[in-house]
């Protein structure tokens, strides 16, 4: 298997990259990492007529606290995430997301940026930006905007990127003290992608639940909320109970997820409910609810 | 649409201590580059698509895909193969506890592992179990199975800890 031919630019800076793009036609693609790109090239799936190479530009490696959010680069290594000491202290939801995908070879190599342009349905960083709502910055040589999560995820491997636009960086706002935080997959082995998963977040005021958001991913074309589990819970008092029906209605909100040789889509739908109910017990557990 | 320009690109890439500077077409992949244009054989080509593990060397100290990599991404880098393992025709530690714990039958899947351990041990010279699988998950062995394998690890590093 090799890759069809071509044409290979490298800019060393962002401005570079930008003004390149601006200048190629609709059949480039942008490399970073190249974890999902290259089996795609290799595979012949994708057959771009030109690459351009990020993998030069050092301006977008960092993570740093900014304003209420961690605020990370695009070409930043999902390993560098799964390392980074700021991460772990102020948002644990997105090193236990990080520590979820694939494996440390991938993990070295794969962006957090490619990996959210990439937009996999199954995959741990969209879903993860989905439940923060995540902020997400781009450029091109028209200028820069701002996108939140929900308007950024379009469909299957799909965003609202233009071929000329890049990723440069993502916001992820910190979760207020007290707020109770899950993150979980199921899959057939190890790193593979989920079969489906859930996040959550959780926040309670004494024994009621005054805010929850619940994130599903790998049962539908994007990462997609949970709206009606979500308003089932918020102004009641917490319980298995009712946790149980939230996870039933998650379940029944559910479009209609992939059938593939790894799971049919009942499977993926039951999964979408077990998951839930998972992540909202733990979140539960972190926001200080004692059952 | 013109003809694309596939022109080749030089490639400067450190392995094993050894500087090496080739050409590739930038559809070139690192494992091809290694193994057609620097004529080292000893890391495998298995699925191709990042899955099984065999391809695995190290980029900078750290365990990368080599097939999925293109070759012109590793410029500059400074690579190590399982060539680089054994000094002077002694194996390494980690290959002599592959070869007590019967870690291996085929040999396709050994390279890749003992590059990911490599890495693991220089980064956790004594890991648990739990730690061990974490590591080994990315690597597929069809035919010794993992007890032998995740058995080595721990010669390995019991035997660099004394």
């Amino acid at each position: 298997m090799k890759p069809a031919p071509f044409d290979y630019h490298d800019p060393a800076t962002l401005d570079e990259a930008v003004s390149l793009l601006g200048r190629l036609d609709d059949d480039v693609k942008i490399l970073a990492g190249g974890q999902s790109l290259i089996p795609l090239l290799n595979m012949r799936l994708a057959r771009p007529t030109a690459l351009v190479d990020l993998g030069k530009i050092t301006e977008l490696d960092y993570i740093r606290e900014d304003g209420g959010a961690i605020a990370i680069g695009a070409l930043t290594t999902q390993r560098t995430v799964e390392h980074s000491q700021l991460v772990r202290e102020r948002l644990p939801v997105l090193y236990e997301a990080t520590r979820l995908i694939a494996h440390p070879q991938i993990r070295n190599r794969g962006t957090i940026g490619g990996s959210l342009a990439h937009a996999d349905p199954a995959a741990e960083y969209p879903a993860v930006a989905l439940l923060l709502d995540a902020e997400f910055k781009i450029r091109s040589a028209s200028g820069e905007r701002t996108l939140g999560a929900a308007d950024f995820f379009v469909t299957y491997l799909t965003t609202a990127l233009g071929p000329a636009d890049v990723l440069t960086e993502v916001r992820f706002p910190l979760l207020a003290n007290g707020v109770g935080w899950s993150f979980i997959e199921m899959t057939r082995r190890h790193g593979d992608f989920a079969l489906a998963g859930a996040g959550a977040t959780l926040t309670l005021s004494g024994d009621e639940c005054s805010g929850a958001r619940i994130v599903l991913f790998g049962v539908d074309a994007t990462p997609v909320r949970a709206k009606g589990a979500e308003q089932a819970l918020v102004g009641q008092r917490l319980s298995e109970e009712l946790i149980a029906s939230a996870a039933q209605i998650a379940r029944e909100e559910t479009g209609e997820p992939l059938s593939d040789n790894h799971a049919s889509a009942e499977f993926r739908r039951h999964l979408a409910g077990v998951m839930t109910e998972r992540a909202l017990t733990e979140a539960a557990g972190r926001a200080g609810w004692t059952n | 649409m013109d003809e694309l320009m596939t022109d080749n690109r030089k490639v400067k890439v450190t392995v094993n201590g050894v500087k090496y500077e080739a050409s590739a077409e930038p559809r070139t992949t690192l494992v091809d580059f290694l193994r057609a244009e620097l004529g080292l054989t000893g890391t495998h080509v298995g699925c191709e698509h990042g899955v099984c593990g065999a391809c695995t060397i190290l980029m900078d100290g750290r365990s990368v895909r080599s097939c999925i990599m293109l070759a012109v991404q590793a410029d500059g880098a400074e690579l190590t193969t399982v060539e680089g393992l054994s000094i002077d025709g002694q194996l390494h530690p980690i290959q002599e506890a592959f070869r007590e714990s019967h870690g291996l039958q085929c040999g396709f899947c050994t390279p890749g592992f003992l590059m990911t351990i490599f890495e693991l041990l220089e980064e956790n010279p004594n890991p648990g179990d739990e730690e061990i699988n974490e590591a080994l998950g990315g690597n597929l062995c069809r035919c010794t199975g993992y007890q032998s394998i995740v058995e080595a690890v721990k010669i390995a590093a019991a035997r660099s800890a004394s």
